[in-house]
């Protein structure tokens, strides 16, 4: 079951890839994604400049898939990839799932945006097109903006775009 | 000619080369069918030497062969523009480059 608007965005404490634990606290980004997944590729530089040009925001990725049947989301490939490029947010490793299913992530990438108050504020793509770079992550910068002036959310659900999450079977 | 589009529904990127790959048949003046193969499981995807969804194989050669080594596995897989971004989908280039090249 996946977290409505309006809803209190499940607390959760995760590790990093270098074994720093990091919690949930609002206004903040959770972005589920992983290295895998063309598409949380092809968002993932789009996503890396919002956080950057939101400092008020903590934005927390989180990589929730199955590493036994997909090593390429291990925790060592996903360190191997935070020290070879330039990442301005913890990339969080959720080994459980718990904190997936808590969010009822769907797909790499899914963004959910916290408000202040801890409740869910925008859910979905980052922007309408995966292929367009320009689009800036557009849909999720909206709700940010909105969300930091105090105010709804005009869009505050677009589908998730991309790969399934890689549950354990 | 021979055309397949191998696919896994985890990824939602089949629609989309489906419909390139008719485009640019259609506009290279090919007419060939597309075969389309749904791969389900693991060892079908080892079975059919699947390295990703989509999969476009031409005269059952990949449009772009995977790496040596790369994994057989249900997956979407990772392409790269021609202008170096990731994408779920090769190059349509690429992909006219091939076809074109099979109906020289």
């Amino acid at each position: 079951m996946s977290l409505g608007i309006g809803d209190e965005a499940p607390a959760f404490t995760l590790p990093d890839t270098a074994g720093e634990e990091h919690s949930l606290e609002g206004p903040a980004v959770v972005v589920f994604t992983c290295n895998h997944c063309p598409y949380a590729l092809a968002w993932h530089d789009r996503i890396a400049d919002a956080t950057r040009d939101y400092p008020s925001v903590r934005f927390l990725a989180v990589n929730p898939n199955d590493a036994e049947r997909y090593p390429a989301d291990s925790l060592d490939a996903m360190r191997e990839r935070v020290e070879s490029e330039d990442w301005p947010m913890p990339y969080l490793r959720d080994e459980s799932q718990e904190v997936a299913r808590a969010f009822g992530a769907k797909t790499t990438p899914d963004v959910f945006v916290i408000g202040a108050d801890g409740r869910l504020r925008y859910r979905g793509a980052p922007d309408p097109d995966h292929r367009d770079p320009s689009l800036n992550a557009s849909w999720l910068r909206e709700a940010l903006d909105s969300v930091l002036a105090g105010e709804d959310v005009a869009r505050p659900e677009t589908d998730p775009v991309g790969c399934s999450v890689k549950w354990r079977q | 000619m021979t055309v397949e589009l191998l696919w896994w529904d985890g990824c939602p990127s089949h629609p989309e080369a489906l419909a390139e790959l008719r485009r640019i048949l259609r506009e290279e003046g090919v007419e060939a069918e597309v075969s389309r193969v749904q791969i389900e499981d693991d060892e079908q995807a080892r079975r059919e030497r699947f390295p990703g969804s989509p999969t476009i194989r031409i005269d059952g050669e990949d449009i772009v062969p995977p790496g040596e080594g790369d994994p057989f596995s249900l997956t979407c897989r990772v392409y790269r523009t021609r202008d170096g971004r990731f994408s779920p989908l090769p190059d349509p280039e690429d992909l006219r480059e091939a076809i074109r090249s099979r109906a020289a």
